[in-house]
């Protein structure tokens, strides 16, 4: 068995490093085709809000449904901060997540006081008031006319206006947002989380603060989706209520389901699959029927969510890892003295 | 006397608005209280209601007829969404089932947008484009309709509840499911007809309102959420408090809206579940039936 | 005789007007096994509750380590040092055996989220520790070689000695059974029986309640009975077995 755990971890080392390869080739092999790279990199950013609505959702147990008000928090502090009080764009991205967890800390501590079917509501309830200050609040965020002018992010005062280095930003921040989830997910805090999901009583009584985990990790979703949202404003330069409101909220829910919230790459493969799948459709959709627009997709996803909740709870991700495990199962392992096994499952990867 | 008569005006628009909220906040309660389920597809069928009833009209039909047949039509979805969506799921977590609920209502809206545009459409009244004068306030007759016809389906919800035996059997699956099984109820029956007569109270509230708001195929949202709202602010299980707090959510944002701006509306409907939600979970009326019990 | 670990004065406990537990008062010495006894709601449960910090009580008070509890969080008498295990089991069945039990390390650790997150030394040394710990809780109870199965599969009898290595792991000085009997064959009994006998040698202290009285004479060196929510008698389980008020309370009503 601990041959096989290793053998198991080696495959796993060369999937990674084949995806990195694939990651970072990808703008080459498309030729810098704008339309794909621009994909690419709202895949990232939409990646960087599911990986920390995993955390969440998956780890935690708790639901969101307010999420995409974070992520307005991170463009709408980036926006204003760099346009109007002419901050550098680190220091506004820095801000906007800091915001981004005082606003989950000021909200999560009433709200995750409730559960199931109140949590989620309280979420919901969250999200359509911060639309609304979004919406209202002109003075800052320009209303519903939206804000204009945001200026690039600069990397030693370069600044970065065009796809391709955008792209790799991104990415590094996707790679680095999934690497720590990753880590949390095996430590100390990930055990807590799991334990938290499992049973509450029984987590509480082993020492664990439930309360503190889960506002922790509340605040800690919120600063992946306002980093996600700093990172947009800078990249179209332009933002607007609507992008932050309970629709997206349900959107990015989407994508973790699909992705499956079970484990930390969830978020990114959601986020990919669910961006290919909007853009195949709107490819697609009107070759079929001239007449349609953007409706179908509506109804698509709609559809995929309520069927991949009933068939396929876990997601992909989770369908993969069933598959992964029994394949080294029923594969690789031999009978081994149970004694010797002292290397530890890479659970969840 | 101007301000009176504002005071009027926006009495009634709550009042009708509120009564709107209250039907679609029952169709959550008995939802809820049979299958355990926090439906949020449930302003969506107001949504259908109003657009089947606003074509079967414009088609020629007669309005009765319309409304009957739409009605009808929207508790068939209903019963097929039970079926498709909610049974195959019973066992999921809490979070599954609302989540199940959303994508639901992201189909009902996909439909709606498929066959019936982003345009808005405008349903006749029931009775001719008059209006009274309270006060120097105008009042249309849809108004009046709304009003009484929500509270017409109170009366008839209560007296089915409290007189009729399926009524009776709903409301054992409601205070005990394993000993209704037991007594030969069959629960999923029950969580079926539930689902559908929400769905149908819900065409129902979408139908009165679309002479007065009109239709289009997002207003379902809007709607169910602050059904919603109401209905959390009374309880979730308890109808009668789930009507009052409709009636209450609805004049808050009619007053709200008329006297302080109409783009916090949203917020102070949403402030007012947060609070309720974390400093009364039982909802505002908790002590009030406490007492009674 | 030195302080006892656990004091219990006086508590009480009313529910509107119902007193489930009325000034019951009684001790724990380092490295006792110490039953709680008594018929159908005779308040084990609400004492036990109270003893936890799952539910406050109304008067009276309890001592742990010469401090006063009261009023004190379940994590928060983890961390002084009182762990305990469930009724109905409550292990995190989705979790291997082998990180439930890590999971009872937890008070043991300090990494948070960023050391966590960044895989700081601190977070890796700890890890690592968390699992021989855990590895070698197991190995005593003898259930090593199901460290890599998920809780959830294992038998009924099995994951309730999970259930005690995680209690264990953290070396607390107290451990609270809720009824650990509850649900086993007599074989897992008898088993579970030894693991507790092997636990108090190394020096493990137990308070646990418990309902079949074959174990609790068997395993107790003290027992108190509750009945009505008062305490009815103490003792070594001879006395308690020869104690009139008892007989009449619990052993008449099976006797007859």
């Amino acid at each position: 068995m601990e041959q096989d755990q290793r053998m198991a971890d080696g495959w796993k080392r060369w999937l990674l490093l084949a995806g990195a390869a694939v990651w970072l080739g990808l703008p080459w092999l498309v030729f810098g085709n704008n339309y794909v790279l621009s994909t690419l990199i709202l895949i990232g950013l939409y990646a960087l809000v599911g990986t920390g609505m995993t955390l969440l959702m998956g780890y935690a147990g708790q639901i969101s449904l307010g999420q995409a008000a974070f992520y307005g928090i991170g463009a709408y502090a980036s926006a204003y901060l760099t346009a109007h009080a002419g901050w550098p764009a680190w220091l506004a991205l820095a801000a906007g997540a800091v915001l981004a967890a005082l606003v989950a800390l000021v909200v999560g501590i009433p709200v995750f006081r409730l559960r199931e079917h109140y949590l989620a509501l309280a979420t919901l309830g969250f999200g359509v008031i911060m639309f609304t200050f979004f919406k209202e609040w002109k003075g800052i965020t320009g209303g519903l006319n939206g804000f204009f002018g945001i200026p690039p992010i600069r990397i030693a005062g370069v600044p970065l206006q065009s796809d391709l280095p955008f792209y790799y930003l991104v990415s590094l921040f996707v790679l680095a947002g999934v690497w720590f989830a990753r880590n949390i997910v095996r430590s100390r805090v990930g055990r807590a989380l799991r334990a938290i999901h499992g049973s509450e009583v029984a987590a509480n009584s082993l020492g664990v603060n439930i309360t503190k985990y889960k506002l922790q990790i509340f605040m800690l979703s919120a600063v992946y989706a306002s980093i996600a949202g700093s990172l947009y404003a800078h990249y179209v330069t332009f933002i607007n209520p609507d992008l932050f409101g309970i629709v997206p909220s349900i959107y990015f829910l989407i994508m973790v389901v699909i992705g499956g919230a079970g484990s930390v790459w969830g978020g990114l493969i959601g986020a990919a699959v669910y961006v290919c799948l909007g853009e195949w459709l709107k490819a697609v959709v009107p070759l079929l029927l001239p007449d349609a627009g953007g409706e179908f997709e509506i109804v698509f996803f709609g559809l995929l969510l309520v069927i991949m909740l009933i068939y396929m709870p876990n997601g992909l991700t989770g369908v993969a890892l069933k598959g992964w495990r029994r394949f080294w199962k029923t594969g690789w392992r031999r009978q081994v003295d149970s004694h010797k096994a002292r290397s530890i499952g890479g659970e969840r990867g | 006397m101007e301000a009176w008569s504002q005071f009027v005006q926006l009495l009634f628009s709550g009042l009708t608005v509120g009564s709107i909220y209250a039907l679609v906040a029952l169709g959550f309660v008995i939802t809820y209280s049979v299958t355990g389920i926090l439906n949020l597809a449930q302003g969506d069928f107001a949504m259908l209601g109003a657009l089947l009833c606003m074509t079967f009209v414009n088609s020629g039909m007669p309005f009765v007829l319309a409304i009957g047949l739409s009605i009808a039509a929207v508790m068939a979805v209903g019963a097929l969404f039970e079926r498709l969506a909610i049974q195959p799921a019973r066992r999921s977590s809490v979070a599954v089932l609302i989540i199940i609920t959303i994508g639901a209502s992201f189909v009902f809206r996909g439909i709606a947008l498929l066959a019936w545009g982003t345009d808005p459409y405008a349903l006749r009244p029931f009775t001719g484009h008059g209006a009274l004068e309270v006060f120097g306030a105008v009042i249309q007759w849809q108004s009046v309709w709304a009003i009484v016809i929500s509270l017409a389906s109170f009366a008839a919800l209560h007296l089915f509840f409290q007189r009729t035996y399926i009524g009776k059997a709903v409301a054992a699956c409601v205070i005990n499911p394993f000993a209704a099984r037991l007594m030969g109820i069959d629960i999923r029956k029950m969580s079926l007809g539930a689902v559908a007569v929400s769905a149908g109270l819900g065409a129902l509230a979408g139908i009165v309102i679309a002479p007065i708001s009109g239709a289009s195929y997002d207003m379902g949202m809007m709607i169910g959420l602050k059904a919603f709202i109401a209905a959390v602010v009374g309880g979730l299980t308890n109808a009668p408090a789930a009507i009052a707090g409709a009636f209450l959510v609805g004049l808050l944002e009619s007053f709200a809206e008329g006297y302080l701006s109409s783009g916090y509306k949203e917020a102070i409907s949403f402030g007012l579940l947060l609070l309720v939600l974390l400093f009364m979970p039982n909802g505002l009326f908790a002590k009030m039936t406490g007492k009674r019990v | 005789m030195s302080a006892m670990l656990l004091e219990v004065e006086r508590l009480s406990k009313s529910f509107g007007g119902v007193q489930a537990v009325q000034d019951v008062s009684f001790g724990v010495a380092k490295g006792e096994m110490v039953a709680v006894i008594g018929p159908n709601g005779a308040g084990k449960t609400t004492l036990f509750n109270m003893i936890s910090g799952v539910i406050p009580p109304t008067g009276g008070s309890v001592r742990f380590q010469g401090g006063v509890i009261n009023g004190k969080k379940p994590h928060e008498l983890a961390m002084l040092g009182m762990t305990r295990t469930f009724q109905n089991l409550q292990l995190f069945s989705d979790m291997t055996v082998l990180e439930n039990v890590m999971v009872g390390f937890h008070t043991r650790l300090t990494g948070g989220i960023f050391s966590a997150g960044f895989r700081l030394p601190l977070a890796r040394r700890e890890e690592k520790q968390a699992q021989e710990q855990a590895f070698s809780c197991l190995e005593q109870i003898g259930l090593a070689h199901l460290a890599w199965e998920r809780a959830g599969t294992l038998p009924y009898g099995t994951q309730r000695l999970v259930e005690i290595a995680r209690a264990a792991v953290s070396r607390p000085s107290l451990i609270l059974l809720d009824e650990p009997m509850a649900g086993l064959n007599p074989q897992e009994s008898k088993q579970l029986v030894d693991v507790l006998l092997a636990m108090r040698e190394q020096g493990f202290t137990f308070l646990f309640v418990e309902h079949d009285m074959e174990t609790v004479m068997a395993i107790a060196d003290r027992i108190v009975v509750l009945d009505y929510g008062k305490k009815i008698a103490e003792g070594a389980p001879e006395e308690i077995a020869r104690h009139p008020d008892v007989i009449k309370a619990y052993l008449g009503e099976e006797a007859v």
